[in-house]
């Protein structure tokens, strides 16, 4: 331990936890991994520290360690945890359950499997209130109502009868942090509380965690690969890579001033809004923890790496007091991540139309004849009469929250499902009419790409084999000329050829989407709708999946659907974009039209959603209330008037907005389209005073 | 993986799957003890000590060891000669009988998983219907309709059982059919067929394996049932199912007379269960490195 550290801790005796020196391994069959190397951190009460990496650097194994929850083959080797000046290491297990729980609150990852699928909300967060504290039925019954009221869940009362599976993503969520606090903790651990959420939900969220911490005084442990919520929530910050700690510091410090390489490739992978960053990709991965090499662990994939940094010990270092590097090159290795190189607009002149769709109404569910005739069965109106036009080279950005149809449609453009009424041209044909050989040309010329790369390739079949199938099914290559055509696409794509015989479960999420980038663009295509191709990815890969589709774009000269969540991803790639709520597309327009006023008030409150990297920007974020409504029951009018904060009146009740065009650029081409009620000055100017109407 | 693993698209890699399926332990095992079983039963009365028909009467109920290594039957006929012919039936019905229901289930099973809708609902209720018959009263009534001799009755326990390798077909396709890559088959144009037996197919396997393996059992237990109804090989002929039919009759007296056939149905049962297991391990390319 420096000497610096012991300083900082002799100053503040409220330290409410400290970790140091721990070490976590797990034995497995060949040998042992080393997860965890020499961490040390401290909470204070009161405090927010955040632990951000990308997967598989330990972040979770830290939070499991300090609850000791770890699995049976861990290892403890050498370190402490002391928690309140007692060492959670050392407690008999009739201590450790009365600490859990009680004093400590450890808040799972993925919220619907935390949650028991087959017990009442309510019951769950009683179970842990009565498991510690000697209450009365009636008391505990309260208590349960307090901390859903607590979470901001509405309805206390009613969401405590009801069970997991009926509450939304967001409140699932909420329901697992109020059992986390039922006890009252004096610490609790978040771990990636926001992962798998969409934007809006995930910015409530963070609005309740900065609200709880405003609250009590718990010490709050948030581990999340998210830095934005980070920068928005935390006090302090703590970089782990691949076990180790590679920066400490309070967060404006870290942000604005990374004294780590790690930290500031880290920023630089993460997209931002409006700040038109090239996005940079870290290279490599995260190394395998069997045997540790000499010198720093992050060596192999560092930009500023040296001779010395591959040898010897490297220690903590600290630029500033309270500020830990672990690099000794750290005064020289610097870079302004947030300002860091600027993308040139992408100047494209956009061909013939390609795909069309003309008022597509997708429904599913539409109930047997029974069904109907028992009762009014209602269908899932996924996609409400949708215009859309892709052109030739053109990148169109869908965008819009989960459940609001945008996967359906991508993947009615491809009739993958057959729209239930409307349109789809390809070319000026309507794909329903296609011969079997226009329908075979249609399939080589449109592909798509999943969100999920480890279930779109087929585990039993090799690489080779995958990219080689559209091969034989749309060109006439003879085998030759296809294992050169898979090498020079695996080239592309960046991968090595000796991946060419492995089957996809022993590549990386990274490699596999690039494997399902190869078969996409095996037979040329012009059209790729790309379905959440980077969100179930890290983000120090995202960029560089993002950049590869760039560069393929401009190689291939393909047009791309592609639909995300993340506006961030949308930015850095798109040319257009088509805002998307319940089936009905409510903005649509050029890139830099749709990000500048006039807003949509759904697009406004997405846009005001992200969260940014600069831990000093100001919050004048609008939340949306409530969940996207049922697409069986949609409502009445202007399908967004129950959430919007901009509503006029009975208008929005009643009548359903049409996408009017607001900004036309000189060709007539480019338009920017707003299906609103609002009139053009309302929907530009800035809501710093709250709406009137509200 | 072997370094044989050359040039091989479209085609089932034979040289590299042998040493992989050798290197599981449950195949291993499975392969020892059930290897000598149909060897030994294949080569039948040209290695057999006496002829299994041929009855000594003054020998009867004689114990193991001495003249009759394994002892003799009510009738006095040498219950080893009997095991070993006996095998050949037993053994053929087995795997007939699964092979014939995995025919006709797999497929089923495959079209009502992928295709769903009323596909699914026309072949499931179907299904439902010959489920909804007890086992042997099918069994039964499909030996009435055709004739009853070993390859009727090979087909009629493969019918039986064609419900069950379909059920479990489809409720494994239904999984795998919502996977992006069959997802993703479909948008490239492959037809139902390719997708079926293809994409979804090697994807599944492992459950119907499983379940085949012990069909295998099953379906030699029937057989038994429908022999001693009469309605399988009759006697004198000898069958595992039939032998433990009439030493059931003569268990206090000759306990032996129920052991050996008993004792050769659960070897060879259980040897074929654990080779179902390897099997399935082997097959999932995922367990592939923990193996080796």
């Amino acid at each position: 331990m420096s000497a610096q550290e012991t300083q900082i801790r002799s100053d503040q005796d409220e330290t409410l936890l400290s970790v140091d020196n721990l070490s976590v391994e797990f034995a497995v069959s060949d040998g042992r991994i080393q997860a965890l190397r020499d961490v040390s951190l401290s909470i204070e009460s009161g405090e927010t520290l955040g632990i951000a990496g990308e997967s598989g650097s330990g972040k979770s194994t830290l939070a499991y360690a300090i609850v000791r929850y770890l699995d049976n083959n861990a290892h403890v080797p050498e370190g402490s945890i002391e928690f309140k000046g007692r060492d959670l290491l050392e407690m008999l297990p009739a201590e450790l359950r009365s600490v859990r729980g009680k004093q400590i609150a450890h808040v799972a990852q993925n919220a619907s499997r935390a949650l028991n699928p087959s017990m009442r909300i309510g019951k769950q967060i009683r179970e842990t209130i009565e498991l510690h504290q000697d209450v009365s039925g009636e008391e505990a019954q309260n208590r349960v109502h307090e901390v859903l009221d607590q979470v901001n869940i509405p309805d206390p009362l009613e969401v405590a009868k009801r069970y997991p599976n009926e509450l939304s993503g967001g409140q699932q969520q909420r329901a697992l942090i109020a059992t986390g606090l039922a006890c009252d903790p004096d610490l609790l651990i978040l771990d990636e509380p926001t992962t798998g959420l969409d934007v809006t939900t995930q910015a409530k969220l963070l609005d309740l965690i900065e609200e709880l911490k405003g609250e009590s005084d718990a010490g709050i442990l948030l581990i999340t690969h998210n830095l934005s919520a980070i920068a928005q929530i935390a006090d302090r910050v703590n970089i782990l890579y691949a076990g180790e700690m590679m920066e400490k510091g309070p967060v404006d410090e870290v942000f604005t001033e990374p004294a780590n390489p790690y930290t500031q490739a880290l920023l630089a992978t993460t997209p931002e809004i409006d700040s038109q960053k090239d996005l940079r990709a870290i290279p490599g991965q995260i190394p395998e923890l069997g045997s540790i090499p000499d010198g720093c662990i992050f060596a192999d994939r560092c930009a500023f790496v040296t001779e010395e940094c591959r040898s010897g010990q490297i220690d903590m270092e600290s630029p500033t007091p309270g500020h830990q590097t672990r690099c000794q090159r750290w005064e020289t290795a610097v870079e302004d991540p947030i300002k860091s190189g600027t993308k040139t607009a992408r100047t494209s002149s956009p061909g013939d139309v390609i795909l069309e769709a003309d008022d597509v109404h997708k429904h599913y569910d539409e109930g047997g004849f029974v069904q109907n005739l028992v009762r009014d069965h209602k269908p899932v109106q996924a996609v409400q009469g949708v215009n859309l036009q892709i052109r030739e080279g053109e990148t169109v950005g869908l965008v819009g929250e989960s459940g609001c149809g945008k996967s359906t449609l991508g993947r009615t453009f491809l009739r993958l499902h057959d729209p239930t009424s409307g349109s789809i041209k390809y070319r000026g044909t309507d794909i329903a009419s296609l011969s079997k050989s226009e329908m075979k040309e249609f399939r080589s010329e449109c592909q798509i790409i999943f969100q999920d790369p480890d279930a779109s390739l087929n585990p039993r079949k090799t690489v080779k084999r995958i990219i080689a199938r559209p091969m034989e099914m749309f060109t006439d290559l003879d085998e030759d000329e296809r294992n050169a055509r898979v090498d020079e696409l695996l080239d592309q794509v960046n991968l090595s050829g000796d991946l060419k015989t492995k089957f996809p479960h022993a590549l990386s999420g990274g490699q596999q989407q690039r494997v399902a980038i190869a078969r996409a663009f095996a037979a040329n295509p012009s059209l790729v709708v790309l379905d959440e191709p980077v969100s179930s990815l890290d983000v120090s890969v995202q960029a560089s999946i993002l950049n590869l589709l760039d560069d393929l774009r401009d190689e291939y000269n393909t047009s791309y659907l592609l639909i995300s969540h993340d506006m961030g991803v949308i930015e850095n790639i798109c040319d257009r974009l088509a805002v998307m709520y319940l089936g009905n597309v409510i903005e649509e327009g050029p890139l830099t039209e749709v990000f500048t006023p006039p807003y949509h008030p759904y697009t406004r409150s997405l846009l005001s959603s992200i969260p940014s990297l600069d831990p000093h920007e100001d919050d004048t974020r609008i939340r949306l209330e409530g969940d996207v409504p049922s697409a069986r029951d949609p409502p009445s009018g202007c399908s967004f008037h129950t959430r919007c904060p901009q509503k006029i009146g009975d208008v929005c009740e009643t009548d359903e907005p049409k996408l009017e065009t607001v900004e036309q650029t000189s060709n007539g081409q480019q338009t920017h389209c707003i299906a609103c009620h609002l009139d053009d000055p309302e929907m530009s100017k800035p809501l710093d005073e709250p709406a009137e109407n509200l | 993986m072997s370094t044989e693993d050359t040039t091989t698209v479209g085609s089932f890699q034979l040289p590299s799957i042998v040493p992989r399926l050798l290197s599981n332990r449950k195949i291993l095992v499975g392969l020892t003890v059930l290897l000598p079983i149909i060897v030994i039963t294949a080569l039948g009365e040209s290695i057999t000590p006496y002829d299994p028909l041929q009855t000594h009467v003054a020998d009867k109920y004689a114990a193991p060891g001495g003249q009759y290594l394994l002892g003799t039957d009510n009738l006095g006929r040498d219950i080893l000669s009997r095991l070993i012919t006996g095998g050949q039936s037993s053994l053929l019905l087995g795997f007939g009988a699964t092979a014939v229901s995995m025919s006709a289930g797999v497929p089923i099973g495959l079209s009502a998983g992928y295709l769903k809708g009323r596909v699914d609902e026309v072949l499931m209720r179907l299904m439902d219907i010959m489920m909804s018959v007890p086992v042997l009263l099918l069994g039964i009534l499909i030996l009435v309709a055709l004739s009853s001799n070993i390859v009727n009755v090979i087909l009629a326990i493969g019918i039986v059982y064609v419900p069950r390798i379909a059920r479990v077909t489809r409720s494994a396709t239904l999984a795998v059919s919502e996977e992006p890559y069959v997802m993703a088959a479909k948008a490239r144009g492959e037809s139902t067929s390719h997708i079926l037996f293809k994409e979804i197919m090697p994807n599944v396997m492992a459950p119907i394996v499983v379940e085949g393996s012990i069909r295998v059992g099953y379906a030699i237990m029937i057989g038994t049932s429908l022999s001693f109804l009469g309605l399988g090989a009759g006697p004198p002929h000898a069958d595992w199912g039939y032998m433990i039919a009439t030493a059931r009759l003569h268990i206090y007296q000759t306990p032996w007379f129920l052991l050996w056939p008993s004792l050769a149905l659960l070897v060879t049962i259980m040897a074929i269960n654990i080779l179902g297991d390897g099997l399935r391990d082997v097959l999932d390319p995922r367990a592939m490195e923990g193996e080796l």
